[in-house]
């Protein structure tokens, strides 16, 4: 039973240069209960992927392709405007990535944990009072006074806790996690981690996770999705992924986590080159332009090859992992 | 942080207004002290004796030096007394009391047709940005500012009093009949405020676009809260600010403007009053209403302040 399932996702906009694809036939799963997470470098598709779950794309945006299924009997894609918001922050919630910004300033922390529950039926008192119990559960000291208080009072560590607490108050099936530590400092990153993993249990969710920090995915995710372009390259369980990359750029990625270096180097090593221009997608493999094992056969589009249970890679060497590894 | 915030924010306000005003009175001062003549030959006229000057240059004050006129000057004026009225003898303030609540309902009446107008264009061009009513508004807004005040004023009394005769053309209405007052303030709080229209529509536009951008803004539409919610709730709240700084310093201009329009629709007000007195050379009447506008000019700054005071957290607490 998965919780949401992706599938063939293509998305475009429509910009002064011409049609930007910026997602292209991608297709993944978000078990029950599990966290998924979803690397890549900036400029990959991340944000777009949320914005087309969420039905936030922006104006000149459109999902020209495959499916978003919410939990086996909801098309998000074809959902309309009132039904896709009745979902958005009670069965699908989101924390950004810029705690300082994610609160309404002006509005105290209190007001704000009411309005989201405001399709629950519940009174006033019951409100604050699940409003209380989850910002005790994200540890926020003095819990009663806090409601009363505004988003500058509390630090950024505290700041993402709340949007933490409000995005998990209605109890979720899915929560989507974009970059939520990326702006916290590392000490904060790790008690965040800890604090999302235990409400992910506590809750049953599910989680969608995105960062570009490999290190606290290995540590928090179930499953790996690798994406490149707007392209998913590689997806499989955490350990499958990052004990053997079936795909050149998940491979090159690993070997550039600087938390991979064993010896002191001048430069930490890089991908060399760019993202392509999306709105001139290179015939064939998207990545072999950057590939250090590029050959004929990646002019034209390599297949999604499964490669082991649940474990598959868009890549035509991608059965042969010894290939893969080989540095150039 | 005291222990209440807004009083201990008030009150810093307070004695701020109190020192503005003070630099107001003296640079009021040095400016009667400064201007060429004599304030008593001129009040008497070409054909006064001496002595008569000389009497009245006593009487006046003016026989002491500087300093203790300047006292004498700066005490009177928070006692509340602002000398007397050369032509009929009556204590100025009293003067300009008689007249204040005239431009005091114009000025409302120009901030009311701002804010009910302005605020809601500015609100529509910036949701439906790029589209004709967001077209339309930014011409209309920009039309209406750069027309002076006294240009729409004699337009709108040739419009809507002389050919429609909707509207009543001059005076400001029956004293004791409030709608008959009400009718007569239309047309020239529309003159002062309609340029202010152009000016509130385009920055609530600017200011609403800028906060829609905002990630609590994409975060409260994360939350699946209603649109309206998160448009009048949410942004306007926030979009709302620099409009009423603007508004507080507009005060001034606004004003200014009200001196035309008591003159176009022949108004009673303090406009009036010292477009009347600088003719007749009334400068004890000058000084009084110069400083009753500017204590009213500080007084609205101070609750600008206050309000985006209450609106705004972070001001409150001493932050932003």
């Amino acid at each position: 039973m998965s919780v949401l399932s992706v599938n063939g996702l293509t998305v475009s906009f429509t910009t002064d240069g011409g049609t930007l694809t910026a997602l292209r036939d991608v297709s993944f799963d978000i078990p029950d209960q599990r966290i998924v997470g979803v690397v890549g470098e900036s400029g990959c598709g991340k944000s777009t992927l949320i914005n087309a779950i969420l039905g936030l794309l922006a104006d000149n945006g459109r999902i020209d392709a495959g499916s978003v299924l919410f939990q086996n009997d909801r098309e998000l894609t074809r959902l309309g405007d009132s039904d896709m918001r009745a979902l958005r922050g009670q069965r699908i919630s989101t924390v950004f990535q810029d705690p300082m910004g994610a609160l309404n300033p002006v509005l105290s922390v209190g007001h704000q944990m009411i309005n989201v529950q405001y399709r629950s039926g519940r009174s006033k008192a019951e409100k604050i009072a699940r409003a209380v119990e989850m910002l005790r559960k994200v540890r926020i000291p003095d819990a009663d006074t806090a409601l009363s208080r505004y988003p500058h009072q509390f630090s950024g560590g505290m700041k993402q806790r709340i949007a933490i607490a409000m995005a998990l108050m209605m109890e979720p099936a899915l929560l989507i996690a974009d970059e939520p530590t990326t702006a916290l400092d590392a000490t904060l990153e790790v008690a965040t981690i800890e604090l999302l993993k235990e409400l992910q249990r506590d809750i049953g969710c599910s989680v969608l996770f995105i960062s570009h920090h490999l290190g606290v995915i290995a540590e928090l995710c179930d499953e790996v999705i690798v994406m490149y372009a707007g392209e998913v390259v590689e997806r499989g369980t955490t350990r499958q992924v990052f004990n053997d990359p079936r795909h050149p750029y998940t491979f090159r990625l690993l070997d550039c986590d600087p938390a991979r270096q064993h010896q002191r180097v001048r430069h930490l090593p890089t991908i060399p080159g760019e993202i392509p221009d999306l709105r001139r997608r290179p015939e064939g493999c998207i990545f072999a332009a950057r590939c250090h094992r590029v050959h004929y056969a990646c002019m034209r589009t390599p297949p999604v090859t499964e490669v082991g249970n649940g474990h598959a890679a868009r890549c035509w060497l991608a059965g042969n992992p010894e290939t893969v590894k080989v540095t150039a | 942080m005291g222990d209440c915030p807004i009083l201990a924010y008030a009150l810093k306000r307070l004695v701020l207004a109190i020192v503005i005003i003070s630099v107001a009175m003296t640079l009021l001062f040095a400016m009667i002290y400064l201007i060429p003549g004599d304030p008593a030959k001129v009040a008497l006229g070409p054909r006064a004796t001496p002595e008569m000057v000389e009497s009245l240059r006593v009487r006046m004050g003016l026989d002491q030096p500087i300093w203790v006129q300047f006292w004498r000057f700066y005490s009177g004026v928070w006692r509340g007394d602002l000398g007397i009225e050369v032509l009929s003898g009556r204590p100025v303030l009293t003067v300009v009391l008689e007249q204040l609540p005239y431009t005091l309902a114009l000025i409302a009446g120009a901030i009311s047709w701002s804010v009910a107008l302005g605020i809601p264009l500015g609100c529509i061009a910036a949701i439906k940005r790029g589209g004709w009513v967001d077209r339309v508004v930014g011409i209309v807004s920009v039309a209406v500012i750069a027309v002076p005040s006294f240009v729409i004023a004699i337009y709108a009394l040739l419009i809507f009093a002389v050919s429609l005769r909707w509207l009543p053309a001059i005076g400001a209405g029956e004293p004791g009949d409030l709608g008959d007052q009400l009718l007569h303030l239309i047309l020239p709080s529309l003159a002062v405020g309609l340029g202010w229209v152009g000016y509130i529509a385009r920055m609530v536009r600017a200011s609403m676009l800028e906060v829609l951008e905002a990630s609590h803004i994409r975060t409260a539409r994360a939350f699946g809260l209603p649109e309206n919610q998160i448009t009048y709730s949410y942004a306007l709240r926030i979009a709302i600010l620099p409009t009423v700084t603007l508004l507080g310093v507009g005060v001034g201009q606004m004003l200014s403007s009200a001196v035309f329009a008591e003159i176009v629709f022949a108004r009673p007000g303090i406009g009036k009053l010292v477009y009347d007195s600088i003719l007749t050379r009334n400068y004890p009447l000058v000084t009084g209403s110069v400083l009753v506008t500017t204590a009213f000019f500080v007084f609205v700054n101070v609750i600008a302040d206050l309000v985006i005071g209450a609106l705004d957290p972070r001001v409150r607490s001493g932050f932003g």
